[in-house]
C-alpha cells in the first residue's frame, strides 16, 4: 500500500504544497545544524574540565544584527513563497456551480453529484485529470475534510460552507479522514477517494443514478419491507423507495461501496450483519442504534441492502 | 559568600520563626516562597496526574485498531491531559518560579500583594480541584483543551463536564491574572535601590513582560468560558449557528488568548535558561540588551499571530497574509535568544551541572520545535500539517522540550536554595539522559506519523504504512519518559532526608538571591548587597572590576 502521505502526491494541489515543504524543511535543518553544529562545537572546546579562564565577552552588536538580519531574510523569502503557493493551490470558486457537494455529519461524509443526480456516502468517486469543485458544508459539528496524497485539509463549520479544488493525477484509491476532532466517532470518520478513468467514472456514475435494485429474493423483498417500515426509513434514504431519512447516510447501492460506517469495516455479509447487530461492536459511539433486530430480520436487511 | 555582611549566616531552618503551624502555615501563608512551593507541590501532583493520562493514551495507541479504551475515555483523557498540562502544570510552576524568585531577584521582602498572592495560588487550586471533580460528577469533559464549540455545547457534550470545565478554568483565570498584576507592581515597585531597569536581571525581565501578556491574554479566554457556560447553562446563542450564533466567535476568542497563552508558557522558560547558561558558563549573558529587547518584541507579536490556528477554516486570504507574516516574524526575536545563549558559552569555561545540561537540552530540543513552528506559519504547509502528529510532535517540542527541560534545568538550579539542600547529580545526569532519550523517542517519530497520515486525536488508527511502527515507538518512548520522572521524585525525597548542604551560594551564582541563606527567612534578607551593576555578587567580589567599570 503506498504511503498515505502530503509527500507522496497525486495532484498539483498536492505537489505544489509539498515543493513549498521541501523548501522551508531545507531552510529548517540548515538552521538546526548552524544551531546544534555551533553549540556542540562550543562545548566541547570551551569545557571547563580544560581549565581556561572564561573570557568577559558580552557585546557584539555587528553579530546580534547578522543574527537578526539573516534569519529576516530567510523568513522573507519562505513569506513570498507561501503567498505564491496559496494562491496557486487554492484560488476562489467564482460562480462556477459546484461538482461535489459534501454534508459533514457525526460521523460519515454526505456525498452529492448535483449535475449527474448521484447521492453516496464516504466514498468519493471522481474522475481523473479534471478540475473539480467541491462544495463543503457541515451539518452539526466542526469537521475537516483531509484526503493527504490530494489536496489541502479545509474545515468544515456548520454555517460556514467552504469550497476545495480537486485534480486528482492518477486513477486509484486515496485514503482520507475527519482530521478536526468531532466527538466519539472521530477515529472512523474516514473518506475514499476512488480516482477512476472518465469513461469508468461515466459508467459508476449512471449506475449510481439508478434507482436501488427492485429486490428479487424472498429475503431481499423482506429486507425493504423491514427497511421502509421500520425506524431504518426515518434516518436513511434509499433511492426509488419512500425511505428518504437525511440523518444518517444515504443507502443506495450500498453493496457498490467497499466499506461500511465510514470505514469502520469491510463492506462483508458478515460485517454488516454485526453492524445492524450490534453496531457499537464495529464503531463504538456511533449514532447508529441497536435497534434489537432479530437474526432473521438482520439476514433479509443484509440481502436487501447488499443486493 | 563570606565578604556579604553575617546576615546571610543565619540558621538553615530559619523559616519556624513564623508562629502558625504544620498544615495551618501553610494554608494561612503569604510569604511568597511558601506559596511558591505549594504552587511547586500541586503542580507537580498534577503533573502526574497529567502524564498518568499520557501513558494511558499511549498504550492505546500502541497498536492499531486498539479496543483497550472507548472513544469516550480517550477523548476525556486526551482534553485532560492538555487541560492540565497547561493550565494546572506549566503555568501555575513558571508562576511558582516567579513568584519565589522574581521578589528575591530584585531584593524585595516578598511580593507587594501578599494576600493577593495567596488568593491566586488557592484559586490556582481549587479551580484544578474543580476540573478534576467533573470525573465525580457524571464525565469529564471530552472537547479537547481548546473546546470548539459547538462540539462543546449542550447537544453535543451534555454531561457536566464542561460545565466543570469552563468553570475550573474561570476560577484559575482569575487567579492568573491577579498573579501577573502583582509580578508588574512588584516588579515596578520593590526593586533595592541600585536595581534599575537596565539591570534587572534577565528572568525578572521576562517575567516582567510574561506578567503583561497574562494580563492582557487571559481576559480573553475568561470572557469566552463565560459566554460558554451561558449558552450552556442559560441557552445563550453565542456559539450555536442554529440560533444565530458562530463557532468562529469561539475560535477567534480562544485564539486571541490561546497563541499569546503558548508565550505565557515559554518566556519564564527563557528566563531560566538565561540564569543558568552564564552562571554554568562562568560568564556575563551575551547581549543583555538584546534578550530583553526581543522578549518585549516576542511580546506584542504574540497577539499577532493567534490566526495562524485557523488557518485550515477557510478565513479570507488578506487575514492570513497578516499573521502569517506576523507568525514568521515572531521567529526572530525567538531566534536571537537562541544565539545569545549559545553566545553566552562561547569562550566560557563550561561546567556539566545537571541543570546546566538541561539548559543546554532545552536550547536544542526548542530550536527543534521552534523550526518546526515556521512550518506552521507558512500557510500551505499548515494546511497540510495542522490537526495531524506533525502538530502534536511539534507543540510537544515547544511543551515538553522547551518549558519543562527549562522548569527541570531551574529545579535543579534553585532547589538547593529553596530547601537548603542539593539534588544528587548522579541522579541528576540519569534523569536528564532518561528524559532526553524518552522525550525524542516519544514525539520525533510523531512528525513522521504526521507525514504518514496519521490525524490528531484519534482514539486508534487504521494500519496503513508506517503508523504501527511509529506508534510503537512512540509509545515506549513515554514509558522511558515515565522511569525517567520516578528518578525525578526519588532524588528529590532522597535530598530532602539527607542531602548534601548547599549552604548560601553553592553554584557562584551573582544574582541576589544566592545572597541570602538557603532557605532564605521569611523576610528574605538581613541586609542587601549593593547594587551597582547585573551581577551585584560578582561585584561585591571584585571590587576592583567595578572601579573600572567592566560591567554596565
Amino acid at each position: 500500500m503506498p504511503v498515505n502521505s502530503p509527500f507522496n502526491t497525486a495532484s498539483p494541489q498536492a505537489a505544489e504544497i509539498a515543493s513549498l515543504y521541501w523548501f522551508v524543511l531545507g531552510i529548517c535543518i540548515f538552521l538546526l545544524v548552524v544551531v546544534v553544529g555551533s553549540l556542540t562545537f562550543i562545548l566541547i572546546r570551551y569545557r571547563g574540565s580544560r581549565g581556561h579562564e572564561a573570557s568577559k565577552r558580552q557585546e557584539n552588536v555587528l553579530l546580534e544584527v547578522a543574527w537578526t538580519a539573516i534569519p529576516l531574510l530567510m523568513v522573507g523569502a519562505i513569506f513570498g513563497y507561501t503567498l505564491h503557493t496559496m494562491h496557486l493551490v487554492y484560488p476562489p470558486a467564482g460562480n462556477r456551480a459546484p461538482d461535489i457537494r459534501i454534508v459533514a455529519h457525526q460521523w460519515f461524509w454526505e456525498v452529492h453529484y448535483p449535475q449527474l443526480d448521484v447521492s453516496t456516502a464516504n466514498e468519493i468517486h471522481v474522475p481523473v485529470g479534471q478540475d473539480l469543485l467541491f462544495m463543503l458544508n457541515s451539518a452539526d459539528v466542526i469537521h475537516d475534510f483531509w484526503v493527504p496524497r490530494l489536496d489541502r485539509k479545509i474545515d468544515v463549520t456548520p454555517a460556514y460552507p467552504v469550497h476545495l479544488w480537486m485534480h486528482v493525477t492518477k486513477p486509484g484509491v486515496y485514503l482520507g479522514t475527519c482530521a478536526e476532532y468531532c466527538g466519539a466517532g472521530h477515529a472512523y470518520m474516514r473518506i475514499r477517494v476512488v480516482a477512476q478513468a472518465p469513461d469508468e467514472f461515466a459508467a459508476w456514475a449512471a449506475e449510481q443514478a439508478k434507482p436501488h435494485a427492485t429486490p428479487t429474493t424472498q429475503d431481499a423483498i423482506d429486507g425493504e419491507k423491514i427497511f421502509t417500515s421500520r425506524t431504518c426509513a426515518n434516518c436513511h434514504a434509499v433511492k426509488g423507495t419512500s425511505a428518504d431519512g437525511d440523518v444518517g447516510p444515504d443507502l443506495t447501492h450500498l453493496g457498490s461501496r467497499s466499506t461500511i460506517a465510514s470505514g469502520a469495516a469491510d463492506n462483508t455479509p458478515e460485517k454488516l450483519s454485526q453492524w445492524l447487530k450490534k453496531p457499537d461492536s464495529i464503531k463504538p459511539g456511533s449514532h447508529m442504534p441497536n435497534l434489537q433486530l432479530s437474526d432473521a430480520e438482520v439476514r433479509k436487511l443484509v440481502a436487501y441492502l447488499e443486493g | 559568600m563570606a565578604t556579604i555582611p553575617s546576615a546571610t549566616e543565619g540558621p538553615v531552618t530559619d523559616r519556624s520563626a513564623a508562629p502558625p503551624q504544620g498544615l495551618f502555615s501553610w494554608v494561612s501563608s503569604t510569604d511568597h516562597k511558601k506559596i511558591a512551593i505549594m504552587y511547586f507541590v500541586a503542580g507537580f501532583a498534577f503533573f502526574l496526574l497529567g502524564g498518568l493520562e499520557a501513558l494511558v493514551m499511549r498504550t492505546q495507541l500502541a497498536r492499531p485498531n486498539e479496543h483497550l479504551l472507548t472513544p469516550e475515555a480517550y477523548n476525556q483523557l486526551f482534553t485532560m491531559h492538555g487541560t492540565t498540562m497547561i493550565f494546572l502544570v506549566l503555568v501555575p510552576v513558571l508562576i511558582g518560579f516567579s513568584t519565589y524568585f522574581a521578589p528575591l531577584m530584585i531584593g524585595a521582602k516578598d511580593m507587594i500583594f501578599p494576600r493577593l498572592n495567596a488568593f491566586s495560588f488557592w484559586a490556582f487550586l481549587f479551580g484544578g480541584l474543580l476540573l478534576y471533580f467533573s470525573f465525580l460528577a457524571g464525565g469529564g469533559p471530552d472537547a479537547g483543551w481548546f473546546s470548539y464549540a459547538p462540539l462543546s455545547e449542550k447537544p453535543y457534550s451534555f454531561t457536566r463536564g464542561l460545565d466543570y470545565w469552563a468553570l475550573g478554568l474561570l476560577t484559575i483565570g482569575v487567579g492568573t491574572v491577579s498573579a501577573g498584576i502583582n509580578l508588574i507592581v512588584t516588579i515596578f515597585n520593590l526593586r533595592v535601590e541600585g536595581m534599575t531597569i537596565r539591570r534587572l536581571p534577565l528572568f525578572v525581565w521576562m517575567v516582567l513582560v510574561n506578567s503583561f501578556v497574562i494580563v492582557l491574554a487571559l481576559p480573553a479566554l475568561n470572557a469566552a468560558l463565560v459566554m460558554l457556560l451561558l449558552d450552556r447553562l442559560l441557552q445563550a446563542s453565542f456559539f450555536t449557528p442554529a440560533t444565530g450564533g458562530t463557532p468562529i466567535l469561539w475560535e477567534h476568542t480562544f485564539w486571541i488568548f490561546g497563541h499569546p497563552e503558548v508565550y505565557i508558557m515559554i518566556l519564564p522558560a527563557f528566563g531560566i535558561i538565561s540564569e543558568v547558561v552564564p552562571v554554568f558558563s562562568r560568564k556575563p549573558i551575551f547581549g543583555y540588551g538584546f534578550l530583553a529587547a526581543s522578549t518585549v518584541a516576542i511580546g506584542f507579536l504574540s497577539f499577532s499571530v493567534w490566526v495562524h490556528h485557523m488557518f485550515a477554516v477557510g478565513l479570507g486570504f488578506p487575514v492570513y497574509y497578516a499573521f502569517a507574516a506576523g507568525s514568521m516574524l515572531i521567529a526572530v526575536p525567538t531566534g536571537v535568544k537562541i544565539f545569545n545563549w549559545i553566545a553566552t558559552m562561547w569562550g566560557g569555561t563550561i561546567i556539566f551541572s545537571t541543570a546546566m545540561l538541561f539548559a543546554v537540552g532545552f536550547i536544542v530540543e526548542f530550536t527543534m520545535g521552534g523550526l518546526s513552528g515556521i512550518i506552521f506559519a507558512a500557510v500551505p504547509l499548515d494546511w497540510q500539517m495542522t490537526d495531524s502528529y506533525f502538530v502534536v510532535a511539534h507543540f510537544h517540542y515547544v511543551l515538553f522540550g522547551g518549558t519543562a527541560l527549562a522548569l527541570f534545568s531551574g529545579a535543579y538550579y534553585w532547589f538547593p536554595k529553596i530547601t537548603g539542600r542539593l539534588l544528587d547529580e548522579r541522579l541528576g545526569k540519569w534523569h536528564f539522559w532518561l528524559t532526553i532519550i524518552g522525550f525524542n523517542l516519544t514525539f520525533f517519530v510523531q512528525h513522521f506519523a504526521g507525514m504518514a497520515g496519521m490525524a490528531r486525536r484519534v482514539y486508534t488508527y487504521p494500519a496503513l504504512p508506517w503508523l504501527p511502527t511509529l506508534n510503537m515507538l512512540s509509545t515506549i518512548g513515554s514509558y522511558i519518559i515515565g522511569i525517567s520522572v520516578l528518578l525525578f521524585i526519588w532524588n528529590v525525597f532522597r535530598t530532602l532526608r539527607r542531602g548534601e548542604p548547599a549552604g548560601d551560594n553553592p553554584w557562584d551564582g551573582w544574582s541576589l538571591e544566592w545572597a541570602t541563606s538557603s532557605p532564605p527567612a521569611e523576610h528574605n534578607f538581613e541586609r542587601v548587597p549593593p547594587v551597582r551593576g547585573r551581577r551585584p555578587l560578582y561585584d561585591l567580589a571584585h571590587p576592583e572590576a567595578v572601579a573600572a567599570g567592566e560591567e554596565g
